[in-house]
């Protein structure tokens, strides 16, 4: 449509706990939850819808890539705590509070076992 | 043969997807009346009418993930009979299918106010597209009702610029589901914005506004249940399996009446995740795995800047404690009767939300001064 510019996109890579590698380019802006679920990675439930309430978005971020993030909120460290059915690790995020950046290009996260 | 599904909201799409991770393989069949795709209704009322997100984002999953789970949508469409007998639905179309379960996931209609054919409503997508372009093009615009919907329409009316009033006929905010600290915290928040909350007032009494929106509650849809002869009362009634008075028929969601272990009563709950924990139980039992209904009710609602997270049912309480400072907009309203804990309302406390989740779900016992003292951990008690 007219007046609506294309969207700077970054290429993200999501790894299936079974090894299934997706590539795909998220839109700047969108959440890395987002880019998940508009292209049909599996893995990610979400299905608060992105409002962080119920921990089925949980990721595990690649090391490398871990201080691109924006800093965990109350919000999403007491999820991460409490409520995700895969154990947290040093490297855990919900998937829902990562917006994309520029600086996110490459972002590789690996999707847990289950969600549920 | 396999399942139908009658309704394609949030429950009916956890529904299809819940059986296919369940491994269910025969046919996936989801109805809706709407067109399009299912799509979340909660950023109807809260993201997309303030113009920060895009109708687009609703969509609960793109078509592509349908045809690879092999989910049938068919929108557009009314289901408009169940012959139990044959056990087929009928469709408006004419259009008979075969099933060997139905899972009715029909929803609620909004409660419309009468002789006030002006008033606009939000339930669905259609709803908040209309009421966006009228926000884009007035100036003042008159919310009747000050529950969860009426509230997150005028904090985002008011986020755009527009003149907010609430009407409410009760004499504070939010008055079915929280405690009077709570509604006075509200009261404040949408004053403090600039919102002019009228308590006590009929919306007849109210001045006229460019745009009136009303958000007085909603009916549930029963009707297909009680024409195939189902039991209904509050909402299509269910046992602790979520099924219908037929084994052959669930029904999940706004529209079914369960029987609650926490309120030890017969409740119909109108939320994302009574949509999403009733479908998923509905699917585990139409593959065999007789599972009952326990899940701790839990809701919530973004205004402005505070988030108020419920977990558990307050109503019929006959205490509550106050955890936190109100001063310092971080707290939680613990809800007891007789001597345990029913509910907790935690106003940007997700981690005290949380916690009562789980203090919920083990029924573990906690004092009124355990709960009162931010000194002592929550969590020690699960």
């Amino acid at each position: 449509m007219f007046g609506r510019k294309p969207k700077e996109t970054v290429r993200m890579t999501y790894i299936s706990h079974s090894n299934v590698i997706t590539r795909i380019d998220v839109p700047v802006g969108d959440s890395v939850m987002e880019g998940a679920i508009k292209n049909g990675v599996d893995g990610i439930a979400a299905e608060c819808g992105g409002t962080c309430q119920c921990g089925t978005c949980h990721v595990y971020v690649e090391e490398e890539f871990l201080d691109r993030l924006p800093p965990i909120q109350e919000d999403e460290s007491a999820m991460l705590v409490d409520l995700t059915a895969c154990a947290r690790r040093t490297n855990s995020r919900l998937s829902c509070q990562l917006l994309v950046t520029r600086e996110f290009d490459g972002l590789i996260v690996h999707t847990p076992e289950t969600q549920q | 043969m396999g399942v139908v599904i009658v309704g394609a909201g949030q429950a009916g799409f956890q529904t299809a997807v819940s059986l296919r991770s369940e491994g269910y393989d025969d046919s996936i069949i989801l109805i809706g009346e709407e067109p399009g795709l299912p799509y979340q209704r909660p950023p109807l009322s809260k993201g997309f009418l303030a113009g920060k997100q895009e109708i687009e984002s609703t969509a609960l999953r793109p078509e592509g993930f349908y045809t690879s789970h092999r989910i049938d949508v068919i929108a557009s469409e009314r289901v408009t009979g169940i012959d139990r007998i044959g056990l087929q639905v009928e469709l408006a179309s004419g259009k008979r299918i075969p099933y060997d379960k139905v899972v009715l996931a029909t929803g609620a209609r909004v409660r419309k106010l009468p002789l006030q054919n002006h008033l606009l409503y939000l339930r669905d997508l259609c709803d908040a597209v209309e009421i966006k372009d009228r926000l884009d093009r007035c100036d003042s615009v008159r919310v009747i009702g000050g529950g969860f919907i009426g509230l997150e329409v005028a904090a985002a009316a008011c986020s755009l610029g527009k003149a907010v009033t609430v009407v409410e006929t009760q004499s504070r905010l939010m008055q079915r589901c929280v405690a009077p600290v709570v509604s006075e915290f509200y009261r404040e928040l949408h004053a403090g914005h600039g919102v002019k909350v009228m308590l006590g007032e009929t919306a007849i009494a109210s001045r006229a506004a460019d745009l009136s929106v009303a958000g007085i509650g909603v009916v549930p849809n029963v009707e297909l249940a009680s024409h195939a002869g189902l039991a209904t009362a509050n909402g299509i009634a269910v046992d602790e399996f979520l099924r219908t008075t037929d084994p052959a028929i669930f029904a999940i969601g706004d529209c079914a009446e369960y029987p609650n272990v926490f309120a030890d009563a017969r409740v119909r709950l109108e939320s994302v995740q009574n949509a999403v924990d009733q479908a998923k139980c509905a699917a585990a039992n139409i593959v065999g795995r007789s599972r009952p209904y326990r899940a701790v009710p839990w809701f919530w609602t973004d205004q402005f800047d505070a988030k108020l997270q419920m977990a558990g049912l307050s109503s019929g309480s006959d205490r509550t404690v106050l955890r936190g400072d109100l001063e310092t907009r971080k707290f939680s309203v613990f809800y007891f009767k007789q001597h345990g804990l029913i509910g907790v309302d935690s106003i940007n406390r997700p981690a005290d939300h949380l916690a009562a989740r789980r203090l919920l779900a083990t029924a573990a016992r906690i004092t009124s001064d355990q709960a009162a003292d931010e000194g002592f951990d929550l969590k020690s008690l699960v």
